[in-house]
């Protein structure tokens, strides 16, 4: 049977280039990269490496790389961090409706600390407009973050006009780039953001390699205390293996990215194009145009999501949803609603993430095998047989 | 490791008795599209047996196999054992369900139950008001101690 990685938004898969740069932190490399001897000063050479790499590839300075273990731990570190080192000048946090768990939570915490937070909504696209950041800036407001593209619609956002109005009000921004880095050309320094989250599954390191970027001068109140590893933002040994492979990571995606934007867009707008061409009452989610090169999200209606994947799952396609009954929270996709999506029709949720590795042949594949599966669904569905009795007037 | 035990994927694979009952002697409904599953039981009752059974479900696929598996328990059962299903025993019949999907999905024996009350309601409630009432009163006894069960379920095993 064929086999369809389509999940690269949940993981992608680690580059052969990346492993072998990894093996020898696995092996003979295996010193405390703090220790003043050879053994040390060889897995510090990597991480410093990896450092000057990751700071090529998203245009900032490498001193000001903090690396963490995951992009949660990035947003986490983001959000609690600069608003606990801003206490003084207030307690107020903007983020928008769209954000990962890993954001939305970290500024639910914030609350319980006594801050308080706005959620910005988004349009039907996912989009959000900078005038409602700007409209509800405050005196006391000390952080804005927005994510930089969705990873369960796509929609990129306007980070840069964001940028401008955090700037002229002397507000501090983040953004979450985990979707975005080493997959869309991403400058930092372009944004005109002040901090931004990335993580090296993204576009194909390892997992447990990330990284949180704060512009010089931005003061972030550490999590973990201990030694000076980060300039003293994060103590702890550094997993040199993981760090080494995300500036491989960094470095081949710097290096093949328009190649590997034109391959994915391509194949996307297949997907887009194709899927709802084939399936009636199949939307696209996020926005049509302005999304992730290798993104396809869709809704379809009458069935609901986990039962699609395992059916697909059950034909080799490996793919996600949004859907209640797939989060272990059993809540349908706050992005989904937040784009104004009932709950049942955001049930029906799925999501297609295209990789490096896929083929034509694969889309071909998936344009194949799903309409028999959305069909198969629906005929078992009640919602689907209410639908074909209203068209019939009945 | 998979999510679901063999038995529910057997069961989502291949449901058992998909479909709708034209003129069904009783209909039940439950759940919402919201919470994520619904589920429609259609039932044929000749001599106070369940002589047909056919279902339709929206949603995941706990909520596929827990239909196909109770209609597959209820065939043939006198209205009485089929009042008798619980959650759990549909559970216990399909070697488990995954701890977070016990309540949301498994309706189906509320479903089931429904469709014979529908049933019992439309039958002649003067020559009947005895037996049905009876009946019932023990579908109205199942219902708590299901849940006792499924609390039970939701805390003990997996």
């Amino acid at each position: 049977m064929r086999k369809v990685y389509l999940d690269n938004a949940s993981t992608t898969s680690l580059l052969p280039e990346v492993r072998e740069a990894m093996l020898p932190y696995l092996g003979e490399l295996y010193g405390n990269p703090s220790c003043m001897h050879e053994w040390g000063d060889a897995a510090r050479e990597g991480i410093e490496n990896s450092r000057e790499k990751l700071a090529d590839l998203i245009d900032v300075d490498s001193e000001d790389l903090i690396f963490t273990a995951s992009g949660t731990e990035s947003n986490n570190f983001a959000i609690k961090g600069l608003a606990m080192a801003q206490q003084s000048k207030g307690k107020h946090i903007i983020v928008s409706a769209v954000e990962h768990f890993s954001v939305l939570n970290s500024a639910k915490t914030m609350e319980k600390w006594g801050y308080e937070v706005t959620v910005i909504p988004v349009d039907k696209f996912g989009v959000v407009d900078p005038d409602d950041v700007r409209k509800n800036l405050r005196k006391d407001t000390v952080l804005v973050s927005i994510i930089h593209a969705s990873s369960e619609v796509g929609t990129i956002q306007p980070i840069r006009d964001i940028a401008k109005i955090t700037r002229e009000n002397n507000v501090v921004f983040h953004t979450d780039a985990v979707a975005t880095v080493g997959t869309i050309p991403v400058s930092a320094r372009d944004l005109g953001v002040d901090a931004l989250s990335l993580a090296g599954n993204q576009f194909y390191g390892p997992k447990g390699s990330a990284a949180l970027w704060v512009r010089k001068g931005i003061r972030i109140i550490p999590f973990l205390d201990g030694g000076v590893q980060e300039g003293g933002r994060r103590a702890g040994t550094e997993n040199v293996p993981a760090i080494v492979g995300l500036g491989t990571a960094a470095e081949v995606a710097k290096a093949n990215m328009g190649e590997r934007a034109t391959k994915l867009t391509t194949l996307r707008d297949r997907l887009l194009r194709e899927l709802p061409s084939k399936i009636e009452r199949a939307i696209v989610t996020g926005h049509p145009r302005n999304r992730l090169p290798g993104h396809a999200s869709f809704c379809v209606e009458f069935i609901e999501g986990e039962a699609m994947i395992m059916l697909l799952s059950s034909q080799g396609v490996a793919v996600t949803s949004g859907s209640a009954c797939t989060s272990r929270a059993l809540k349908a996709s706050h992005v989904l609603i937040a784009m104004g999506l009932t709950h049942a029709v955001a049930q029906g949720s799925l999501l297609l993430s295209l990789g490096i590795d896929n083929t034509g042949q694969d889309v071909d594949y998936v344009v194949e095998v799903l309409p028999p599966i959305v069909d198969r669904l629906r005929q078992m569905s009640p919602l689907y047989a209410k639908y074909l009795k209203k068209l019939k007037g009945v | 490791m998979p999510v679901y035990s063999d038995k529910v994927m057997d069961h989502f694979m291949h449901p058992r008795n998909v479909g709708e009952i034209a003129d069904a002697d009783g209909v039940g409904e439950v759940g919402n599209p919201v919470c994520g599953d619904m589920m429609s039981f259609y039932i044929k009752v000749k001599d106070d047996r369940l002589q047909d059974i056919k279902f339709k479900t929206f949603g995941c696929g706990a909520a596929i196999a827990v239909s196909s598996m109770v209609s597959e328990m209820a065939m043939g059962k006198t209205i009485e054992e089929a009042m008798k299903i619980t959650p759990q025993s549909v559970a216990d019949e399909l070697e488990g369900l995954p701890k977070q999907k016990f309540h949301c999905s498994n309706l189906g024996a509320q479903a089931l139950h429904k469709a014979i009350e529908d049933y019992l309601s439309k039958k002649q409630p003067v020559k009947q008001a005895g037996k049905s009432a009876k009946v019932t009163a023990a579908a109205k006894k199942t219902g708590p101690k299901t849940r006792t069960a499924a609390a039970k379920a939701m805390g003990g095993k997996e």
